[in-house]
C-alpha cells in the first residue's frame, strides 16, 4: 500500500477519485510521522528523566493556561502528549502492521494448502478457521494475551507486550486471508497452466509458490490494508481495556485509557487528541482500502 | 421463397463504432449490406473479431455502450431501426424479434421452470392468458421437437440435457410468431449429432414459416448445410457475398478462398493444410533440426513394440463429503478401455462431450489416477497396476498441450521463464545460458520469433499462444504428447497453422502423438490411427482411413454422417 501511495500519479492514473488521493496522502503524512518519532517528537516520552511530575495534566499551548513548551499539553505524569502520541502512533502502526504481516503469512500459507491439496488437508484448514471465527475478535484477543501474561509473568511483560498483541490479533485475522487465497487457489488449480506444471512434474511446493502464489496475490493487497486499519483498531481496544501495552510504552490506545480517567475532571485533551489521531489514521487507510477492494473486485468493475 | 415480399431484414451499408479511451475510433463493421427475404436462412461468418457478433447484437438493439452506430440504416420487417431508441417503430424485441444465443446452459434462468420462461413473453407481449399462454406453449414445445412437452413444462432447465434446452430457447424465440430469428452462434456449444437436430430444425421453421433467420457463426460445414445465403466478414468489413454454392465453391476474394481452404475435410486427407503465407519456414526448419539433433534417438530398437499401451483402463469419479457418514456419489468415466499407440504415429480418440476422453488424457499424463486397469510406457507400468510414484524420465516423456490457450500459460510470468522451467527441472541445459539458448530454439521451431522470450504472454494472440504451450510441451524432449483439443478454441485459419506445425514437428523429431478430439475432420487430417469412444467405452479403433471410409460400428457411422461438411452443400444436393 506504502509503495502506491508513494506515487500519487499512479492513482490518478488508475481512476482514484479526489477523496481517495487525500486519504492516502493523509495516511502516508501519519505513517511518516509516526515512524520519523524519535527525530521530530520534541521529547522523548520512553526516557523516564526528561519529564518532570511538575508539569502534569498542562493544558495545551494554545488554550489561555497552556505552557508553549508542550504543544498539546502533557498528561497525567507530565509526558509531552505530543511525543507521546507520535511514538504511539509508531507503537500502534508497528503492532497492526506487525500482526497484518503474521496473518497474511499464516492465512496465505494455509489457504495455499487447502485450496491446492483439497480433501482432507482442506478440511482441516477449514473446519480449524471455522472455529476461531465462531469468536468474536476482542473475546479472542483477551484469551490470547491473559493466557501469554500467565506465561510470562512480571517485569518481561512489558517486553512482551507488543509481540502477545501482534499474536493475539493475528490469531482472528488470518482466516479472512485464509479463506480467499483458498477460493482463488482453487480457481487457478483448474486451470491449465497448473496442469501444465504437474505434468512437467514439478514438486507441488514450486507449483504452489511460484505459479500460484503470484496469481492470487492482489486480493490478498487488498484485504492488508483493510486489515491494517481492523489490527490498528484491536490494539487500540486491548489497550484501552488495559491489557495492551503498558503506560511506560504507551500506544494510542493506552494514551486514551489514560487520558479516560481525567475527562470528567475538565482535563479532556489527554484523551481526545490520541483519539483523534486514531480516527484520522483508520478512516484514511479505510477510504484507501475500501476504494482498493472495489477497483479490483472483478464483480463490482465496470465493463468497458 | 417470394422474392417479392418485403425483406425482413435489410441492412444498407452499416457501420458501428466504438469510441476508444484515447481519443480514437474502433470500427467494428464497416460498410456492412445484407438483405434477408422470408423463409431465408443467410449465414455471416468470419473468424473471432470479425464483427459478425456485432451486426447481430445490434440488430437486436442490444450493442453495448460506447458502440454506436455511425453510419447506414437497418430495416426491420420494413420498418425502419432507429438508433436513438436501439428499436424500429413497432417492432419489439422478443416478440418480432426472436434470439438464439450460443450457450443453452446459461441461456435460460435456472430457477424458473420451463413453462414460465416460455409464457413470460406471449404473456406479456401478446396479452394472453395463463391458460391460452400454457397451451401455445405446449405446441411450441412440441414443434421444437421435444419428447413429453407436458411433463417437460413443469421441469427446470437443469433437468434437460443442452440439446434439449436449445430446444427451448428456439422455442421461447418462436413464442410470438417474429418475422426474423437472430441465431448466434447456435450450435457451438452442442455434440454433432445435437447440432444435426438444431440445424434440421432451424432449416424447417424457415421453410415451413417462413420466418427470415440470420445465422451467426465460424463453422462453415453449419453454413454448407443450412444456409441459402452467404456473408463471409473479415475485420469488420463485407468481404464476400452470395448464395451458399457460390460462395462455397468459388470463392473469390482471396481472404474467402484462404479461409474456405483452411477448413479440415472429412471426405479425403491432405499432407497439409493450405496456409497463407509461411513465412520464417527456414529458419523454423533449422531450430527443428537442432532440436532433433539434441533429442537422443534411444527408440531405434523400439520402433516396432508399441509406445503407450493402455489395459481395461477404469477411472471412477467419486464426489463425498467431508463429514464421517455423508455418502459419496460414484460415475464411471472410462469402462474398460485398451488400445495401444505405435511409436512414431499420430493415435486420434475422437467421441461427444463426456465420453471419458479427456479422462484418458489425464491418466496418460498422470494428472488423473485410474481406478483399474494400467496404462504401459514401454512396457513399464506408469500408472495403475502398482505404478509407483511417477519420476524423473517417465514423466519426462509424457507431455501436454491443453485446450484453452489463454489459461495454460502463468500470466504472470515472461516466456523465457514458463519455457526454461521443463529445461531447468530436468537438467537438460547445464548453464542458464544454454537453457536460454535451447528457449530461443524452442520459439523458432515453433514459428516465431526468439525474442518472443522477453514477453508475458498477454502479448499473443490465441494461436501464438497455442505455439507456445507447444514449445513448452517440447521443451522437456519428451517422446510422447498428449494433445487434448487443441484447437478448439483456435479460428479455423488458425488451427489450420497449428495443425500443420503438429505435423512438421512430428516429421522432424520422430515425436508420438495422441491426439483427444471431438471434430473428426481433424481427425481425419492428422490422424494414423483412430479410437471411438462413446459414454466411457472404446467402441472402434481402426487405420485412420479404414474408419473413415469403412466404418464398422453403428455409432461411428451415424456421427461421419452427422457432421456438416463442405462436399455436402445445401441447394446442390438436388442439382446433384
Amino acid at each position: 500500500m506504502k509503495t502506491l501511495a508513494a506515487t500519487p500519479g499512479r492513482f490518478i492514473r488508475l481512476g482514484a477519485p479526489i477523496s481517495v488521493i487525500v486519504a492516502a496522502i493523509i495516511a502516508l503524512i501519519l505513517v511518516a510521522c509516526a515512524l520519523l518519532a524519535s527525530w521530530i517528537a520534541p521529547y522523548d516520552p520512553t526516557d523516564l528523566a526528561s519529564f518532570e511530575l511538575i508539569n502534569a495534566e498542562l493544558p495545551p499551548a494554545f488554550t489561555a493556561d497552556g505552557d508553549s513548551r508542550f504543544l498539546l499539553g502533557t498528561d497525567n505524569q507530565g509526558r509531552d502528549l505530543l511525543s507521546a502520541m507520535l511514538y504511539g502512533a509508531r507503537v500502534s502502526i508497528a503492532i497492526g502492521g506487525g500482526a497484518v504481516l503474521l496473518a497474511a503469512t499464516l492465512g496465505v500459507t494455509l489457504g495455499l494448502l487447502a485450496g491446492y491439496f483439497g480433501g482432507r488437508v482442506d478440511a482441516l484448514i477449514m473446519r480449524v478457521a471455522d472455529v476461531i471465527l465462531s469468536f468474536p475478535t476482542i473475546l479472542l484477543a483477551l484469551l490470547v494475551s491473559g493466557i501469554a501474561r500467565a506465561i510470562f509473568p512480571g517485569a518481561a511483560t512489558a517486553e512482551w507486550a507488543p509481540v502477545i498483541l501482534i499474536c493475539a490479533i493475528a490469531i482472528h485475522e488470518w482466516v479472512q486471508y485464509a479463506r480467499t487465497v483458498r477460493a482463488a487457489t482453487m480457481v487457478e488449480t483448474a486451470k491449465d497452466y497448473v496442469r501444465a506444471a504437474k505434468v512437467i512434474g514439478l514438486p507441488p511446493r514450486r507449483i504452489m509458490l511460484r505459479h500460484i502464489l503470484p496469481n492470487v496475490m492482489s486480493p490478498v493487497l487488498v484485504i492488508s490494508t483493510i486489515n491494517l486499519a481492523a489490527a490498528v483498531l484491536t490494539e487500540a481496544t486491548l489497550s484501552f481495556l488495559g491489557v495492551g501495552m503498558p503506560p511506560t510504552y504507551p500506544s494510542l490506545g493506552t494514551l486514551i485509557r489514560i487520558g479516560n480517567e481525567f475527562v470528567f475532571s475538565g482535563i479532556w485533551w489527554i484523551a481526545l487528541f490520541p483519539a483523534l489521531a486514531l480516527v484520522i489514521l483508520v478512516l484514511a487507510v479505510n477510504i484507501v482500502g475500501d476504494w482498493l477492494r472495489d477497483r479490483f473486485n472483478p464483480k463490482l468493475r465496470v465493463k468497458r | 421463397m417470394n422474392v417479392q415480399s418485403t425483406p425482413v431484414l435489410a441492412i444498407d451499408s452499416l457501420r458501428v463504432e466504438y469510441p476508444l479511451a484515447n481519443g480514437s475510433v474502433f470500427t467494428a463493421v464497416e460498410n456492412a449490406s445484407l438483405i434477408i427475404r422470408p423463409g431465408e436462412i443467410h449465414a455471416l461468418v468470419g473468424e473471432s473479431g470479425a464483427g459478425k457478433t456485432t451486426i447481430g447484437n445490434t440488430v437486436m438493439g442490444l450493442l453495448e455502450k460506447p458502440g454506436r452506430i455511425a453510419a447506414g440504416s437497418i430495416h426491420i420487417d420494413g420498418k425502419r431501426f432507429d438508433p436513438a431508441r436501439g428499436s424500429a417503430e413497432g417492432i419489439v424485441l422478443g416478440r418480432d424479434v426472436g434470439a438464439v444465443f450460443q450457450d443453452p446452459m446459461t441461456s435460460l434462468n435456472p430457477l424458473f421452470t420451463i413453462e414460465s420462461q416460455l409464457t413470460e413473453a406471449m404473456r406479456f407481449h401478446l396479452r394472453l392468458d395463463k391458460a391460452a399462454a400454457r397451451a401455445r406453449a405446449l405446441e411450441l414445445l412440441e414443434s421444437v421437437g421435444i419428447p413429453e412437452p407436458k411433463r417437460r413444462l413443469k421441469a427446470y432447465p437443469h433437468q434437460l440435457s443442452g440439446g434439449q434446452r436449445q430446444r427451448v430457447v428456439i422455442a421461447a424465440a418462436l413464442s410470438c410468431n417474429p418475422k426474423l430469428v437472430v441465431a448466434d452462434e447456435p450450435t457451438t456449444a452442442l455434440d454433432v449429432s445435437v447440432q444435426a437436430q438444431i440445424l434440421k430444425l432451424l432449416r424447417d421453421l424457415a421453410d415451413g414459416r417462413g420466418i427470415g433467420i440470420l445465422l451467426v457463426t465460424h463453422n462453415m460445414g453449419v453454413v454448407a448445410q443450412i444456409a441459402d445465403r452467404v456473408t463471409i466478414m473479415h475485420r469488420g468489413k463485407v468481404v464476400e457475398t452470395g448464395t451458399t454454392e457460390e460462395v462455397l465453391r468459388r470463392p473469390k476474394a482471396s481472404y474467402a478462398k484462404a479461409l474456405i481452404g483452411a477448413v479440415p475435410r472429412i471426405d479425403q486427407r491432405l499432407d497439409r493444410f493450405p496456409v497463407l503465407g509461411d513465412e520464417g519456414k527456414g529458419r523454423a526448419e533449422r531450430a527443428r533440426a537442432e532440436l532433433r539433433a539434441k533429442a537422443e534417438r534411444s527408440n531405434v530398437a523400439a520402433e516396432e513394440a508399441p509406445i503407450l499401451s493402455v489395459e481395461n483402463l477404469c477411472v471412477d469419479y467419486t464426489t463425498s463429503g467431508w463429514l464421517p457418514g455423508s455418502k459419496g456419489h460414484r460415475f464411471r468415466a472410462v469402462d474398460g478401455v485398451s488400445f495401444s499407440v505405435r511409436s512414431g504415429e499420430v493415435f486420434g480418440l475422437v467421441g461427444e462431450s463426456g465420453c471419458g476422453k479427456t479422462t484418458i488424457a489425464n491418466v496418460v499424463s498422470g494428472l488423473v489416477r485410474p481406478t483399474a486397469g494400467r496404462v504401459l510406457y514401454r512396457g513399464q507400468s506408469i500408472a495403475g497396476g502398482g505404478a509407483s510414484r511417477r519420476v524423473g524420465p517417465l514423466r519426462q516423456a509424457i507431455q501436454m498441450i491443453f485446450q484453452d490457450p489463454y489459461s495454460s500459460l502463468n500470466s504472470r510470468m515472461r516466456i523465457g521463464s514458463i519455457l526454461s522451467e521443463p529445461i531447468l527441472f530436468y537438467r537438460l541445459a547445464s548453464t542458464r545460458a544454454e537453457a536460454e539458448n535451447d528457449v530461443a530454439r524452442l520459439i523458432e521451431a515453433v514459428g516465431l520469433e526468439a525474442e518472443a522470450a522477453e514477453r508475458f504472454p498477454h502479448a499473443f494472440s490465441g494461436g501464438q499462444r497455442q505455439r507456445l504451450s507447444i514449445a513448452r510441451a517440447l521443451g522437456a524432449r519428451p517422446k510422447l504428447i498428449v494433445c487434448d483439443e487443441p484447437t478448439s478454441s483456435l479460428d479455423v485459419s488458425v488451427q489450420a497453422q497449428i495443425l500443420n506445425l503438429l505435423k512438421d514437428l512430428r516429421d522432424a523429431t520422430g515425436l508420438t502423438l495422441l491426439l483427444i478430439s471431438h471434430d473428426l475432420a481433424v481427425v481425419r487430417q492428422m490422424c494414423d490411427r483412430v479410437a471411438v469412444m462413446r459414454q466411457g467405452q472404446l467402441l472402434e479403433q481402426a487405420d485412420s482411413e479404414t474408419l473413415f471410409d469403412a466404418p464398422q460400428h453403428a455409432y461411428t457411422k451415424e456421427l461421419l454422417s452427422l457432421v456438416p461438411t463442405l462436399d455436402r452443400i445445401r441447394g446442390e444436393t438436388k442439382a446433384a
